[in-house]
């Protein structure tokens, strides 16, 4: 990655406000293809927030994105992914009571028109549906099985496939490890690495250093709705971005935990 | 996970467990099959007739649709109490129409019309307002509606509906095959067709399984680029529409508008939804089974007709199957749970 790279995505004073709270105070963000961006920071810090403005669930008060370096307006979470932004939300948006096929392909099922109405082709999305969690490496027991029954990894699994079904430019993950057993983080992790190899850039949500220092590229950290400091991964140590978590700069290894 | 992982899973389900998921899942079919034999034991004379039969289906058919629009609402978790009030209106606006001059072409179209009008003004309460709740917005137009429909009419009667437009409400198809006076209900036809209908578009149609999706989790499906608000809006438009429908078919039976038509009917049309194993909480339930659910509460009312048991025990009954429905769910939850 190069400074002379145009970014892929550029977030530019984002604020977004809840009644009284500020949870955004002017935000800037950029992302450059293919890379893979964690961001940090304390719970009630934004990066949600952050993230659902950047998918369109949210429309932020003051603030402009520009993704391929043209202007574009966010309403609807549909106006994101038209563009190829796709997110993993961290209470795993699917309906439980749909089998995992139809979960990935939900609002964008394969059919065919008639008279105003799509006829969707249950035949075609299973096949679908197999052929793309078998790239993933994805293993689930049948894409019939309702998504209620399927352990936490599994879901997180789904979730992801339907991210990444429709080649996705950015794919944005929130906390996509942290309800999960430690092998399965291994296997999400891996996913993350493979989407970037294929050019996809990534946004990781993440608590765990382990996490952030093992795929990202960049790290940035928000503190109380702002932007507080950000670094290329190799310039930095677990123990500053902890202390960034922690609203501090230029803390040393002596005084911050391994992990958090 | 690991596929033998899975594999383990699965035999966690304990046999009773196994067993709440099937009683659940073909229980109401086993009822219907159950309350078909017994009464052909009880009354062999008269029951299997085909004349009791189908007249079984004759007296369904209103309630069939309403339950039909609340299928479909109640699959999005929601709720609308106004059906009863809002059949009443267009059965009015119908006979008013009909007896005043109108076209009966253009007549026949008034019923769903009115209807579809009334959904919209639910559905938008519901979505635009953002009131809390649909039980809410439809308690309001239960009472508005009835209001207005004993406002247009003066709180009296108007008969003489003309005979095309009765026709899908009291027609009869002739089946000389099964004897000189056998008929089949032309509203029995209007049911099927729209149960047929419904099946297909919940099951085989992106909208009809956007419905679903809403019903199963909101949050998911307006994440999934769904326009959650205008699912609703036409959920709420279908009952209606259902709901404008079972007034053609009330103004052919009758042929007549009444102002007090169809009060309490909404609860009938819950209680044979719930009875058909759709959930309250939305996104889980099958035509199939409102169908089911319907005919139980049907043939109850036949059955004891038939017994000369008074009516007070079809109501008593018809509570204490409501109540055993959800019970099984509420069960195959327990048995799951433990497991
Ligand atoms: N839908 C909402 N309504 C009101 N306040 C919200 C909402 N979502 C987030 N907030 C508030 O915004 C702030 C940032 O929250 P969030 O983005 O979820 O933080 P993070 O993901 O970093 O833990 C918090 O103070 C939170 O309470
Ligand atoms: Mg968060």
């Amino acid at each position: 990655m190069t400074a002379a790279d145009t970014p892929l995505l550029e977030m530019r004073g984002i604020t977004k406000r809840f009644g009284a709270i500020t949870a955004l105070d002017h935000v800037d963000l950029r992302l450059y293809p293919g890379e893979v961006l964690g961001v940090v920071g304390d719970n009630g810090a934004g990066k949600s927030t952050l993230m659902k403005v950047l998918s369109g669930l949210y429309a932020a008060n003051v603030g402009e994105i520009s993704f391929d370096g043209n202007p574009v307006r966010l309403d609807s979470p549909r106006d994101a992914q038209d563009i190829g932004i796709e997110m993993v939300y961290q209470d795993l948006a699917l309906a439980g009571n749909l089998p995992v096929y139809e979960n990935i392909y939900l609002g964008r099922e394969p059919g065919r028109q008639r008279f105003g109405f799509k006829i969707v082709d249950r035949k075609l999305s299973r096949r679908m549906a197999k052929g793309h969690l078998d790239r993933l490496h994805i293993n689930v027991k049948s894409v019939d099985q309702k998504v209620e029954e399927l352990s936490g990894g599994q879901a997180q699994a789904v979730a992801i496939a339907r991210a990444t079904a429709f080649d996705a430019r950015l794919v944005i993950m929130d906390e996509p490890t942290a309800a999960l057993a430690i092998k399965e983080v291994g296997k999400v992790l891996d996913l993350i690495k493979r989407l970037r190899d294929q050019g996809t850039s990534v946004i990781l949500i993440s608590h765990r250093m382990d996490d952030v220092f093992f795929v990202c590229d960049r790290v940035m950290a928000l503190f109380h709705g702002r932007n507080f400091e950000e670094s290329e991964i190799v310039n930095t140590s677990r123990n500053e971005v902890i202390g960034w978590i922690m609203g501090t700069k230029g803390h040393t290894e002596t005084l911050a935990h391994d992990r958090l | 996970m690991t596929v033998s992982e899975d594999m383990l899973q699965d035999e966690f389900e304990t046999p009773a467990a196994r067993r709440m998921r099937l009683v659940e899942k073909y229980g109401v079919f086993a009822v219907v099959i159950l309350m078909i034999v017994v009464l052909s034991i009880l009354e062999p004379d008269i029951f299997p007739t085909t004349q009791n039969l189908t007249n079984v289906l004759r007296q369904v058919a209103m309630n069939a649709l309403l339950a039909l629009g609340l299928y479909i609402v109640i699959m999005t978790a929601g709720i609308d109490l106004s059906v009863g009030s809002i059949m009443a209106l267009a059965t009015m606006l119908l006979a008013m129409a009909d007896t005043g001059g109108l076209p009966w072409p253009l007549a026949l179209f008034i019923g769903p019309l009115v209807g579809i009008a009334c959904g919209a003004v639910n559905g938008l309460g519901l979505t635009v307002l953002r009131l809390p709740h649909p039980f809410i917005m439809t308690l309001g137009t239960l009472y508005s509606i009835r209001g207005i429909t004993n406002l247009v009419s003066g709180g009296r009667p108007v008969s003489g509906v003309s005979p095309e437009v009765r026709f899908l409400g009291s027609g009869e198809i002739p089946l000389p095959f099964l004897g000189e006076f056998a008929s089949f209900p032309v509203s029995a036809l209007v049911v099927l067709v729209c149960y047929g209908g419904v099946a297909y578009f919940i099951n085989k149609v992106s909208l009809g399984r956007h419905i679903v999706a809403v019903g199963g989790n909101p949050q998911a499906a307006r994440v999934s680029g769904i326009n959650v608000d205008r699912v609703l809006l036409i959920v709420y438009c279908l009952s209606g529409f259902f709901a404008g429908l079972a007034a053609l078919l009330m103004a052919g039976r009758t042929g007549a508008g009444f102002p007090n038509a169809g009060i309490g009917a909404e609860l009938d049309a819950i209680a044979a939804v719930i009875i058909g194993g759709a959930s309250f909480f939305g996104g889980r339930g099958t035509v199939l089974g409102v169908f089911a659910g319907v005919l139980v509460m049907g043939l109850l009312r036949n059955g004891l007709n038939l017994m000369d048991v008074s009516a007070f025990w079809q109501q008593t009954m018809i509570g204490m199957i409501v109540v055993g429905a959800v019970y099984v769910d509420v069960l195959r939850r327990r048995a799951g749970a433990a497991s």
